[in-house]
């Protein structure tokens, strides 16, 4: 069934009246990373307001791959739980050339995880249970209120804001933009992307059918029933799925977008007429990010710092992690505890995020999409043998799925440790009685101590139980081991054994941005 | 990690060669050219070491 699209409330703002106070953060966006942003902020202790110039979810599915990281961090947020019950979980990708099936993958092979490797979900969900989770948390929301102007003062930026009753003011310390790829903040700023357009267009469609098609992402190059092209699959709920279809260069949009040249299409994938359509668009690709993601007082984050082709699940991932990784900064800064200079630990290290989603999308995107020539000869010569020798099909190509990357940070390590828990990288999950290690680590500043731990003011530390698969992932072949790991629950520094003094060092350090 | 082998090391240089072609032999020029690029990844595979492959790619750019 299509969603029920129903509109938030409009209220007109006390800044319409009088003078607010300075704020201490304005969101620009509540789409899933600005909800998400306050949402964080609101949990480390910071009120912020969320400004958008709409009034309802986000229209089409857009997003709807969460990855296990998204929902472990959307877990924390308070909506893991409601997200997983009604997405649609999965964990295997087939890949097809025409009729035969070359590659497969598996996303989470082993066991031991509160959060599967993925669901599918439409954005208008993920929205809608963030709007709630926020409402309940005290968020200032304000729909219908679309910024119209941003000056950086020395110490606050200001913005001017239009709504339905005329326009305002508002002053913050910091502004963190999440208005999304045609980041109009960015444009008032006179801000560019950098990066790769690729000329390839894209047909992507929501339909509603009755249908038993498994919960697999299944990809075809040059399938029988769309010529010479490609085509993705992914099941949604409420009988919802998502259909993208390669269109080529080309193509004409304003043709292409006519239910007349869809619905034939469609058919064709999916082998009857007996399904609506739910929404439609037409996509190109891009591969580009801003060069800093801070500045000066307004940070951007999601989709207005970077953007990258689909097929890998990294819009949406990308922009929680980015979210992730300045939340705790953010309001550090904003409490005093930290020197401004922290968040370009934040530029830093989601720069390097976004670099890692951009190769892997641009890689992706030459495979599906090969230039005419060599690009295209080799792409084919992949897909020839993928179905005849086994070394070619972890070439093919179809979208790499998100995976967090590790941050590259020059913290104290112990290589013999299990390297998937080396610093930088998001701590391992490990069942815990009845519960779980990621949920135990919360989202602050802890000690995770396998043996001896020294005590540290305002440290809290963690004794895991080591079963099985603590040991396998926390501890490898060593007996004890230290791990101080972040409020974004990112490992900061590990030792086999420390001093008071070394972890204070290395608190010290991530709390100031150092590492 | 084995360099690049760039001295004589098929046993019998005219036999292979004339293998090679032989290969080809009726394919159109394009359909050569299609069969020379899964000839690449067939051998690069069989190769593996990164640093002779990345040697064999220098090698096959100079002069180029």
């Amino acid at each position: 069934m299509p969603y029920d699209y129903r509109p938030f409330d409009y209220v007109p703002p006390a800044g319409l009246r009088e003078a607010e106070p300075r704020h201490p953060v304005v969101i620009v966006g509540a789409g899933p990373v600005g909800l998400a942003m306050a949402i964080e902020l609101a949990n480390h202790g910071v009120r912020a307001v969320v400004v958008d110039d709409n009034n309802v979810v986000s229209v089409g599915s857009r997003a709807i791959c969460w990855s296990k990281r998204s929902l472990e961090i959307l877990d924390r947020l308070g909506v893991g739980q409601p997200c997983v019950e009604k997405g649609v979980i999965w964990q295997v990708g087939r890949t097809y050339h025409r009729e035969a099936e070359v590659f497969n993958f598996d996303l989470l092979p082993e066991d031991g995880h509160k959060m599967p490797a993925f669901v599918n979900l439409q954005q208008y969900w993920v929205e809608a249970f963030l709007v709630a989770r926020a409402v309940e948390l005290g968020v200032d929301l304000r729909w219908k209120n679309r910024v119209t102007g941003v000056v950086q003062g020395a110490d606050h930026v200001a913005l001017s804001i239009e709504t339905p009753d005329g326009t305002y003011a508002l002053q913050a310390d910091y502004v963190v933009a999440c208005d999304g790829a045609r980041s109009p903040l960015r444009g008032m700023l006179g801000l560019e992307f950098e990066g790769e357009l690729f000329e390839e267009r894209f047909l992507i469609a929501d339909i509603e059918m009755e249908a038993d098609f498994p919960s697999e992402r299944r990809f075809w190059f040059e399938p029988g029933f769309h010529a010479g092209q490609s085509a993705l699959l992914h099941k949604q709920p409420d009988n919802i799925y998502r259909i993208d279809l390669q269109l080529g260069w080309d193509t004409d949009p304003e043709v292409e977008r006519q239910p007349e040249r869809i619905l034939p299409r469609i058919e064709r994938v999916v082998g009857h007429r007996d399904f609506s359509l739910d929404w439609t668009s037409i996509y190109t690709f891009q591969c580009r990010r801003m060069r800093s993601f801070v500045q000066d007082r307004v940070i951007f984050a999601g989709d207005s710092a970077h953007v990258v082709s689909p097929f890998g699940a990294r819009g949406g991932n990308s922009g929680l992690q980015d979210v992730d990784a300045l939340g705790w900064r953010l309001a550090a800064v904003l409490r005093g505890e930290a020197p401004a200079a922290a968040l370009m630990a934040y530029d830093c290290e989601r720069v390097h995020g976004a670099d890692e989603n951009l190769m892997n999308s641009s890689r992706s995107t030459r495979f599906m999409s090969p230039g005419a020539g060599v690009e295209r000869l080799f792409r084919d010569a992949v897909l020839h043998l993928a179905g005849r020798a086994d070394f070619a099909r972890p070439m093919v190509n179809s979208g790499r799925l998100s995976k967090p990357c590790t941050y590259p940070l020059e913290a104290p390590d112990h290589p013999a440790l299990p390297q998937a828990a080396r610093p930088g990288s998001v701590a391992p999950d490990a069942p815990q009685g009845d519960g779980w290690l990621i949920d135990a680590l919360g989202g602050r500043f802890v000690l995770v101590a396998f043996g001896e731990a020294p005590e540290l003011p305002g440290l809290p530390v963690l004794r895991p139980q080591p079963n099985a698969a603590v040991i396998k992932r926390w501890l490898g072949s060593e007996v004890t081991a230290l791990y101080l790991v972040r409020p974004d629950q990112v490992i900061a520094a590990r030792w086999v054994s420390a001093s008071a003094e070394e972890v204070a060092a290395a608190l010290l350090a991530a709390q100031e941005g150092r590492t | 990690m084995s360099a690049l082998i760039t001295r004589p090391n098929i046993a019998d240089p005219d036999g292979f060669y004339a293998r090679l072609l032989a290969t080809h032999k009726g394919l159109s020029e394009g359909q050569s050219h299609a069969l020379n690029a899964r000839l690449v990844l067939i051998l690069a595979n069989h190769i593996g070491e990164a640093a002779a492959l990345e040697a064999a790619m220098v090698l096959a750019r100079d002069g180029a």
